[in-house]
């Protein structure tokens, strides 16, 4: 609980928190945290709380949606959906709807007019109530639209003939592949990241309520620790093979090279309503990491091409020197030509470098005793025809580190602009 | 595909300790390891004498260029031990089992010329361990009996697969599907071998997942698709089949060469023998190999053999270095072919398909069991 920091008395705390998410939901949309707190006229209270408050808030108005540059939080629920409503002004109803509920969750507060609590004794509470007491938790709601919500077979929906972006392409099947179409693609995509992985689940159990009868959930995902780093603020943290995953991902700092590689430009797209968004790639990759786990530390080196413990390329310095990938080894060059980093490097690829947020996931076991455990990589580039495909297909032929992987499922979409107040997410596809 | 037997990404030894010294006067660790500091004029061995038994060096390479640490028997020719590709900063550790006598201590920053050598003593004592005069000996009689398998078992793969390829060609689709699984078992037993060949294997071995859109589905999962496909309608030509088995023939003849020049390393049989289980755990067991013939038995068999082959070649260095996970793979082994063994019918096998799921995953336990304990084989063996 975020407040109880600031207060004097556990009482306080908890009375306090209560107010905090009831009395912003009746602000929603015009005011923050700090106007809510200062009509209580507790105005002592409001200044330590709204420090504190606004620290764990993310913002949700801007040029381009929260959840990309963000700083990678720890936990991650995203959702897929599949729009069964047929009119586009239902389509149009649920964005705003869900607009709105976005908003309020990243504030901290419940979603709805009444929240969880304070509606209708005789009607099923607006908020399901699991998020109560607890903080914004730096919560971002990124929302997108997949291929097929612009057209499907071959029949064009929602009045978006023109729509489609051409580098909203159908991916193609990487070698090796094992795509389950269940869990792969939709019409639409949310993702949720929170530090508590209850903020997050929250955020998407209840749009996917509030899109009931418009859309339904094709499939959903639950990340337990971030994979990557996005801000020079943060360490580089470890994927499920025990090392340092997303050394040298692109960071909030480096709005050049942001331009240059995620967001779409004005002369980068043929749509002009994704201006400012972005494209996200998702990939549920499981990790074999039993047999990842018998296999030597010098094996598992020659894999990554990189130190476990420092994350150093295996040609020298530290987890942040240049790769030498020229550097003679006793057989071939040490960092192997087949190594992950090798093969995937920027270097390889004319300088393509893609914002990678992926977060290791587990779902149960497989019923052989293994752990269904890996990476749910999340990308976010402005072109994946120059970017996540050739890399991918670089990778499916040539990475020894495939031999413990397996893709089961596969995602593009387009991410809009973000919004300014008033606006609906998506709006200029619509009103464009 | 499996790179276990790719030169390039082989480090004969490589347990990488991170003991932070940073000691430019190589004095001895705490754990009574020997410390050696290369750079690129210097090797400074920490001490110039050990007991007898089992030796541990700590290389740290302090120089700019990657190093390697040999450890030379008295004619300064033939090596006891060695560490390569020690990368710059890098530490690794040469652990090696040594009887008493004199050597040589040698790094070779660059990687080139013979090295910066010193005289080293192996005093009688030490820690009790017994050891042979000559493990260097015995693990060249394990790599050279192993590379006598990979040859035989080559030999007939091509032989076997002429017949197969005959059968299909000439659409004999009864002695083609009864010919499919053995033959294929001489592939399966020394896979890992036959896959480093990244040309071959996709061409000869790949699933149809593996390929990509402009691929050729070639090979022998092409073969078994049209012999066991369900209906007739996608049956392949007469031209068309026998395009796929003069491909087959062609290439199995191109790999019986290739292997006839191998020469293994005792850790590359030994993380063979391991990945052998890993091809199990992830492809046989799981019944996703043979798609349509359901043959998956057939190559768990055969990669349980070819594992068990390469652990016995290696077996009397394992006897010497660690008697007690030599006891324990020998129950092992011996426990998950008692498990295949209750599915055996007929030549062969039942097929994937007629498993229950509580069998199957009876069987992915058993490979649980040997595939663990086998994992810490190849740290026992190169000592």
């Amino acid at each position: 609980m975020v407040d109880e920091r600031n207060d004097q008395t556990g009482a306080e705390a908890g009375a306090g928190a209560k107010i905090n998410r009831r009395f912003l939901l009746s602000s929603m949309g015009i005011g923050g945290a700090g106007i809510a707190l200062g009509a209580l006229g507790h105005k002592a209270y409001a200044q330590t709380n709204q420090v504190a408050a606004l620290e764990d808030q993310v913002g949700f108005y801007g040029e381009h949606q929260s959840g990309i540059v963000t700083e990678a939080q720890d936990r991650m629920h995203t959702a897929a959906f599949d729009v069964q409503a047929e009119t586009r002004a239902e389509l149009i109803e649920l964005l705003k709807v869900w607009t709105s509920a976005i908003a309020q969750m990243m504030q901290g507060a419940p979603v709805g007019q009444t929240g969880a609590l304070d509606g209708s004794y005789d009607a099923p509470p607006e908020d399901t109530g699991e998020a109560i007491g607890l903080s914004a938790s730096r919560l971002s709601v990124t929302v997108g639209f997949g291929r097929t919500l612009f057209s499907k077979d071959g029949k064009s929906r929602f009045g978006l003939e023109g729509k489609l972006p051409a580098a909203l392409i159908e991916l193609p099947h990487f070698r090796g592949d094992m795509i389950e179409e269940q869990r792969s693609n939709g019409d639409l995509i949310v993702q949720a990241c929170a530090d508590d992985p209850q903020v997050a689940v929250h955020a998407i159990r209840n749009l996917a309520r509030l899109a009931f009868g418009t859309a339904n959930v094709r499939w959903s995902q639950i990340g337990f620790g971030r994979t990557s780093k996005t801000s020079t603020v943060q360490s580089t943290p470890r994927n499920l093979f025990g090392f340092k995953d997303g050394t040298n991902n692109i960071l909030a700092e480096e709005a050049e090279d942001l331009d240059k590689h995620v967001w779409v430009g004005t002369g980068g797209t043929d749509q002009p309503w994704l201006v400012g968004g972005s494209y996200m790639v998702t990939r549920r990759i499981r990790m074999h990491i039993e047999t990842w786990d018998r296999s030597t530390l010098g094996e598992q080196e020659n894999l990554v091409g990189r130190l476990k413990g420092t994350g150093a390329p295996l040609s020298g310095g530290d987890e942040f020197t240049t790769p030498d990938f020229a550097m003679a080894g006793s057989a071939g060059p040490i960092i192997p030509k087949d190594s992950h980093m090798a093969v995937v490097h920027p270097s390889t690829h004319g300088g393509a470098r893609m914002l990678r947020r992926g977060f290791n996931y587990t779902d149960g076991s497989d019923g052989l005793g293994r752990l269904d455990a890996g990476l749910f990589f999340i990308a976010f580039m402005n072109d994946v025809r120059t970017h996540f495909v050739p890399i991918q297909q670089a990778m499916s032929a040539n990475d020894a580190m495939t031999e413990y992987l397996r893709n089961t499922s596969s995602g593009l979409f387009a991410i809009p602009p973000g919004v300014r107040e008033g606006e609906y997410l998506g709006q200029g596809l619509f009103e464009g | 595909m499996n790179k276990i037997f790719a030169s390039s990404t082989i480090l004969t030894l490589g347990a990488l300790a991170l003991s932070g010294c940073t000691d430019n006067n190589a004095a001895a660790t705490s754990d009574g390891s020997i410390s050696v500091v290369s750079t690129a004029e210097a090797c400074k061995v920490s001490s110039n004498s050990a007991d007898g038994g089992t030796l541990k060096f700590n290389v740290k390479n302090e120089g700019s260029a990657v190093t390697e640490f040999y450890l030379l028997a008295e004619d300064g020719q033939r090596i006891v031990g060695e560490v390569e590709n020690i990368g710059p900063g890098v530490s690794r550790d040469l652990v090696v089992m040594a009887p008493a006598g004199k050597y040589f201590t040698a790094c070779k920053p660059g990687m080139v010329g013979d090295g910066i050598r010193a005289d080293f003593a192996i005093n009688e004592g030490g820690d009790g361990t017994e050891v042979s005069a000559d493990r260097a000996s015995l693990q060249k009689t394990a790599t050279d009996q192993y590379a006598a398998y990979v040859k035989d078992q080559t030999e007939q793969l091509v032989r076997g697969t002429e017949k197969f390829a005959d059968a299909f060609a000439a659409g004999d689709e009864q002695l083609a599907k009864s010919l499919y699984a053995p033959t294929r078992m001489h592939w399966e037993r020394i896979e890992p071998v036959a896959e480093s060949f990244g040309d071959l294997d996709p061409i000869l071995d790949a699933r149809e997942a593996d390929l990509e859109k402009g691929d050729e589905f070639t090979g022998w999962h092409r073969a078994e698709k049209d012999l066991w496909a369900a209906t007739g309608k996608d049956k392949m030509s007469k031209a068309e089949r026998t395009k796929i088995a003069e491909g087959m023939v062609k290439n199995t003849k191109e790999l019986y060469d290739r292997t006839q020049k191998l020469q293994f390393t005792t850790d590359q049989l030994a993380n063979g023998a391991k990945s052998l289980l890993d091809e199990v755990a992830t492809g046989k067991v799981t019944g996703e190999e043979e798609t349509f013939s359901h043959t998956d038995l057939w190559d768990f068999q055969a990669n349980v053999e070819g594992a068990k082959i390469a652990y016995q070649d290696l077996q009397p260095l394992l006897a010497e270095s660690d008697s007690a996970l030599d006891e324990q793979l020998k129950k092992k082994f011996a426990a998950l072919q008692k498990q295949l063994d209750a599915y055996r019918m007929g030549d062969g096998f039942v097929y994937y398909q007629e498993l229950s799921d509580a069998q199957v995953k009876e069987l992915a336990s058993g490979v649980d069991a040997l595939s663990e304990p086998l994992s810490k084989l190849t740290a026992a063996v190169v000592k």
